[in-house]
């Protein structure tokens, strides 16, 4: 458990130094601040006002940007401490695999999730300030929903960097991986494929699978629980696992996915070639 | 103490090594030699347990791979070309001293006795040190701790004259509980470290031969040199040893290492036209150096 700590601590230490670490900060304390200075907590929108408006803007941009940028760090980073020789040499002191790789993610985790959610911070303690009325279950789900997303594609990435022996293709595979999720994001493609006779419980089973579609729902779910807007989509999700249940899905697995994906990398590393 | 055995590797179906079989005992020096593509690099990973092969590889009977953290803990290892770590030195430090479960103060001792002034550059990046500075500290971190095995891909290679006299000396203290494996492309960068040379040519290995010296590793030579003339390209390769002018750039003065002597007369033989005389005699170990 030290060495798992210690990798932890050393790879914290070197992504505080690494250039994406402050393009990261940027791009998140960033989209805070420029919602706040146009106003966003003063605007009326389909009722929302306030901080929840804020919020749901917030977290519609995250989810937008977060998967890749979780995935293109991670895989450039750690196949690229690969090719320079950095696993050769870290891997040549007595840290055994298993701590490591864990290790590894439990830091690279602790640097892509603070950033997202010190700026969400940062805007309830604004809030607080200005003495704007804070929606702490939507706070606390949000928060919930981030640290599912972080951790899922953080694993994918690791399982990326593990399979893939260069940072180029590392790079592309993490891309296409993206991309491929995006493709089956929208419900309306899902329409097309229900209209071209693929039974509708198949066409949302595929949706629902693809944790960037459960992202997009679930924030939907939070100011819109009977999923209106996803038209008759809706019935099929809500049969299944009804509005909390499915709040509980949208948490559990994206993070089972992400575990999945990680332990998969696991064992992969360690039957392959270190560096 | 290391032993070898089947050891094969392919990459994409091209044998990088070719069913490897050697046994290295205690205190053995090796000279691990070959071109580039020979297999040297690849033998270290498979010894360091970084590669996944064909046939056994064993450090007193356990495998490096399986016994990672027990294996290693008695391996030090240099490698040719620095990490790009963006980490501090201090945590470079901290982190294998701890990992190794040794006191970080041996590595800081070593550093300095190399010529690193280590409280200054305790909080820079490593890779914004330079080349010798990293060459030094990785030394340090190798040597720093018990390691009975150490591993050195061209370990002196970025050293000043002194820093290889003092690196040579830190090695002499470890001769007798120490097995030394030390790859180089050329013979003439190690020769004087080693008692066994090893040379690799397409995964294999085309000899085995054992080297007699009977000059330490911590010895030192003085030499004089008398030119026939003074001339700019020697002076410049002089001065980078150490050596003083005695006389208008014809009499030189200076002290070569005795691992050094070999590196040192191939320097010379590139302007062998110009010497008339040289004279090496090797300092008595009583006698202060200047």
């Amino acid at each position: 458990m030290k060495h798992l700590w210690l990798t932890a601590k050393l790879d914290i230490v070197e992504s505080l130094r690494a250039r994406w670490f402050l393009i990261y900060c940027v791009v998140f304390g960033g989209i805070v601040a420029l919602l706040f200075a146009f106003g966003l907590t003063e605007s009326r929108v389909l009722g929302f006002i306030g901080l929840s408006r804020l919020l749901v803007t917030y977290i519609q941009l995250t989810m937008a940007i977060l998967p890749i940028f979780v995935l293109v760090t991670t895989v450039r980073s750690v196949a690229g401490d690969r090719e320079a020789g950095v696993f050769e040499y870290l891997l040549s002191l007595p840290v055994g695999l298993a701590a490591w790789f864990w290790g590894k993610i439990v830091g690279r985790y602790v640097t892509i999730f603070l950033p997202v959610f010190v700026a969400m911070l940062g805007a309830v303690f604004w809030a607080l300030v200005q003495g704007v009325e804070v929606p702490w279950d939507m706070f606390v789900y949000y928060t919930g929903l981030l640290a599912a997303m972080a951790w899922c594609f953080l694993g994918i990435g690791m399982l990326i960097s593990t399979l893939a022996r260069s940072t180029d293709v590392a790079q592309g595979s993490a891309f296409m991986v993206w991309l491929a999720m995006l493709l089956f994001l929208d419900l309306i493609l899902l329409g097309v494929m229900i209209q071209g006779r693929v039974s509708p419980e198949l066409a949302v089973t595929l949706a629902l699978a693809n944790p960037l579609q459960v992202f997009r729902t679930a924030a939907l779910a939070l100011f819109d629980p009977q999923l209106i807007v996803l038209g008759p989509s809706a019935y099929v999700i809500l049969d299944l696992f009804g509005v909390a249940g499915f709040k509980l899905y949208a948490l559990v697995y994206p993070v089972a996915v992400g575990t999945l994906a990680a332990a998969v990398g696991f064992f992969t590393f360690k039957k392959s070639d270190l560096p | 103490m290391i032993r070898f055995q089947g050891v094969t590797k392919l990459f994409k179906r091209q044998r990088v090594l070719d069913g490897i079989d050697l046994g290295i005992g205690l205190g053995e020096r090796i000279a691990l030699i070959g071109s580039n593509g020979a297999g040297k690099t690849t033998l270290i990973r498979c010894l360091l347990g970084e590669y996944t092969h064909g046939g056994e590889v064993a450090i007193d009977g356990r495998s490096p791979r399986r016994e990672r953290t027990a294996v290693l803990g008695k391996i030090g290892f240099v490698p040719q070309l620095p990490p790009p770590l963006k980490m501090p030195v201090g945590q470079l430090v901290d982190f294998a001293a701890s990992l190794c479960g040794t006191d970080p103060q041996r590595m800081h001792d070593i550093a300095a006795r190399l010529g690193l002034d280590m409280q200054a550059i305790l909080a820079r990046p490593f890779n914004r040190l330079s080349g010798g500075m990293k060459q030094k500290l990785l030394i340090a971190v190798a040597l720093g701790r018990d390691a009975r095995v150490l591993v050195m891909d061209e370990p002196a290679a970025n050293l000043d004259p002194e820093a290889r006299h003092i690196f040579f000396q830190l090695l002499a203290e470890r001769l007798e509980d120490t097995t030394m494996l030390i790859s180089s492309h050329r013979l003439d960068e190690v020769a004087p470290l080693v008692n066994r040379v090893i040379e690799m040519d397409t995964g294999k290995i085309v000899l085995d031969d054992r080297v007699a010296d009977d000059t330490g590793l911590a010895s030192m030579y003085n030499v004089h040199l008398t030119l026939t003339r003074a001339d700019a390209a020697i002076a410049k390769a002089l001065v980078g040893w150490s050596f003083a002018d005695r006389r208008d750039g014809v009499d030189w003065h200076g002290q070569v290492p005795g691992p050094d002597r070999l590196r040192f007369l191939g320097m010379i033989s590139r302007y062998v036209g110009l010497v008339a005389r040289i004279e090496m005699a090797e300092i008595p170990d009583d006698v202060p150096l200047q």
